[in-house]
């Protein structure tokens, strides 16, 4: 039992407990609602011709499962907020090692509930979405690394981000440029229809680099041609994602410790009094 | 750093001339107290006193402005996940992990103490025999926000417990508590802490409670320590006097005085059988300290004051 990184195992059942209680009851719903309403869509989508050759829902399906992938973040912020204001947090960092084993438990549940998200499109999908290219080898490959990358990214810039807001609503406020961000970044609109500045913004975030990068993983050559630069440029995915991967584990602990090192009991009361305050 | 201090005679927590300050407000002006090792002691003060600033400073959730602080021979300042293994906090607000169930959070937590275990003390304590001891063996398989006040104070003190901590933190414990939650809280706390053989510290703002569990208390009032010692010793340290009320040639009469039987001897001597109705009473340590009490919010009426004609200003 002493042997090994102090907190890690501790992390894993924890990540399974959460797990089980974010899809057990009521949570069931919620966690059901939108790739539910996502597969919808792209089922609709399924008459919309999209050139001589494909549908319009053989290119949203797969920027859908980015775009899943990039939700990851919001998931990190909303959960970060919500145990700092009920006091988990805190008990984390009272417990030893308790702040580790925390981190690890949240990247757990929430990439295993991603990975359910990414279930839900993808098996129904590959039975009704034609023109997807999944026979090779390299498609599932490319889909392995992409979302592995993908998860890392995201999460780590979600605990960076989350590190700098203490309430559930200023996480809520968080999910607005987040957002935004999903509209520019070619999932449900070709970003080559943009402004060129609008596309530097997008490929400067992890969000259109996963849409692209499920798109090169489902998708056969030929549609290549309508991405930008004609290409799946596949170093680049990699490169920006391992970038913001990087940059996001190294800062995501550091300014973890701090915005840690502030709680304490009298900043959970005073939080919850406020947020009580607000519901009165 | 962390090495761990097993020396018995040195207090397991060592407080000198603690100061905090927020911005131009002094919170502790200079707090020095000691606690040794098996001790209850309760920091007893009114709200805004600066109990919770101090215990928050001691438990490392807090950097201090000044001062020399060392809990199990180490500045929680500086206290790594060893040092932090030998101590447990049981806060009065914990509403943490609503949907998890009772027996999965506490033996997640313990989960986390196994690897300081030690020959002398074996970590953690056992899942179901903590249950028994705080009397939630029947709730063992409930949702912790099922659990009424009571039911979920006590498992904050088993969460407190887990790690077999050499130190326990009550701060407030039974704020919101109705009485029977409170006597039965009171009745689990004296108990662990004499099965457990754990050192305490209790901040509270209620005297009977203090009296209740504390081999000694300690009045902090105004960011000071105004009196330290067993509830006996504060009622001579700070009250200091009886009261003694007699009749005199058809007037009332009282006096504080520090001997009363050496004064009531000397009163019937001089006046004899002009004194009637002679009565006197004990010091009471809850009058004094509901005065202090009253000083303090006072005092803290007139700071407010002032900050808001300074903010109309």
């Amino acid at each position: 039992m002493s042997n090994g990184i102090p907190g890690v195992r501790a992390g894993f059942a924890r990540g399974m407990i959460e797990l089980r209680l974010a899809f057990s009851g009521a949570e069931l719903v919620g966690q059901l609602l939108w790739p539910v309403a996502t597969l919808v869509a792209v089922f609709l989508l399924r008459d919309v011709p999209i050139g001589p050759d494909y549908t319009l829902d053989t290119f949203i399906l797969p920027g859908a499962l980015g775009m899943f992938v990039a939700l990851g973040m919001l998931l990190v912020v909303q959960q970060l907020a919500a145990d700092r204001e009920d006091g988990s947090l805190l008990r984390a960092k009272v417990t030893p090692n308790g702040i580790r084993a925390y981190l690890i438990g949240k990247l757990v549940q929430i990439s295993a509930t991603i990975l359910a998200y990414l279930a839900i499109l993808l098996l129904p999908g590959l039975v009704f979405v034609d023109g997807l290219d999944t026979g090779r080898p390299g498609s599932w490959l490319t889909f392995a690394w992409v979302l592995g990358l993908g998860l890392v990214a995201t999460q780590a810039i979600g605990v960076f981000v989350g590190s700098f807001v203490s309430t559930s609503r200023g996480a809520g406020y968080v999910s607005l440029p987040v957002l935004g961000l999903i509209a520019i970044s070619g999932i449900f609109a070709p970003i080559t229809a943009l402004p060129e500045w609008l596309q530097w913004v997008a490929q400067a975030f992890p969000v259109y680099w996963l849409g692209l990068g499920m798109r090169s993983a489902l998708l056969p050559d030929a549609p290549a041609a309508i991405e930008l630069h004609g290409s799946w440029r596949p170093v680049e995915t990699a490169v920006v994602l391992g970038a913001w991967s990087l940059v996001g584990l190294v800062l995501a602990p550091i300014v973890l410790r701090r915005m840690t090192r502030r709680e304490s009991g009298s900043r959970v009361a005073a939080r919850r009094e406020r947020a009580l305050q607000r519901l009165g | 750093m962390n090495r761990p201090t097993r020396s018995v005679d040195r207090p397991v927590i060592e407080v000198e001339e603690l100061r905090m300050r927020y911005g131009a407000v002094d919170v502790l002006k200079g707090v020095s107290f000691e606690v040794r090792r098996g001790e209850v002691v309760a920091l007893l003060g009114p709200n805004g006193a600066g109990k919770s600033t101090t215990i928050e400073i001691l438990e490392g959730l807090r950097a201090r402005s000044a001062g020399r602080v060392e809990v199990l021979g180490v500045d929680p300042a500086h206290g790594g996940e060893d040092w932090r293994a030998r101590s447990g906090i049981v806060l009065q607000s914990w509403r943490d992990h609503a949907k998890w169930r009772v027996r999965e959070l506490l033996a997640y937590q313990g989960s986390l103490y196994a690897r300081y275990t030690t020959e002398r003390m074996p970590r953690p304590w056992d899942v179901d025999e903590l249950l028994g001891a705080v009397g939630l063996s029947d709730h063992a398989g409930r949702r912790l926000s099922a659990l009424s006040g009571g039911q979920r104070r006590r498992l904050d003190v088993a969460v407190g417990l887990v790690g077999r901590p050499e130190l326990v933190y009550f701060d407030e414990p039974t704020a919101g508590l109705d009485p029977q939650a409170r006597r039965d809280f009171h009745d689990l706390v004296r108990r662990v802490s004499r099965e457990l053989d754990t050192t305490a510290l209790i901040t509270t703002h209620d005297l009977a409670e203090a009296e209740q569990l504390a081999d000694r208390i300690i009045i902090l009032t105004q960011g000071r320590i105004i009196a330290d010692g067993t509830a006996e010793e504060l009622a001579r340290q700070i009250v200091g006097a009886d009261e003694v009320r007699w009749v005199q040639g058809g007037d009332r009469r009282t006096r504080l005085v520090a001997d009363s039987t050496a004064f009531a001897r000397e009163l019937l001597l001089e006046h004899g059988t002009a004194v009637s109705a002679l009565e006197i009473r004990r010091a009471s340590l809850e009058d004094t300290y509901l005065t202090l009490v009253r000083e303090a919010e006072t005092a803290a009426m007139v700071a407010d004051e002032q900050e808001l004609q300074g903010a109309a200003r």
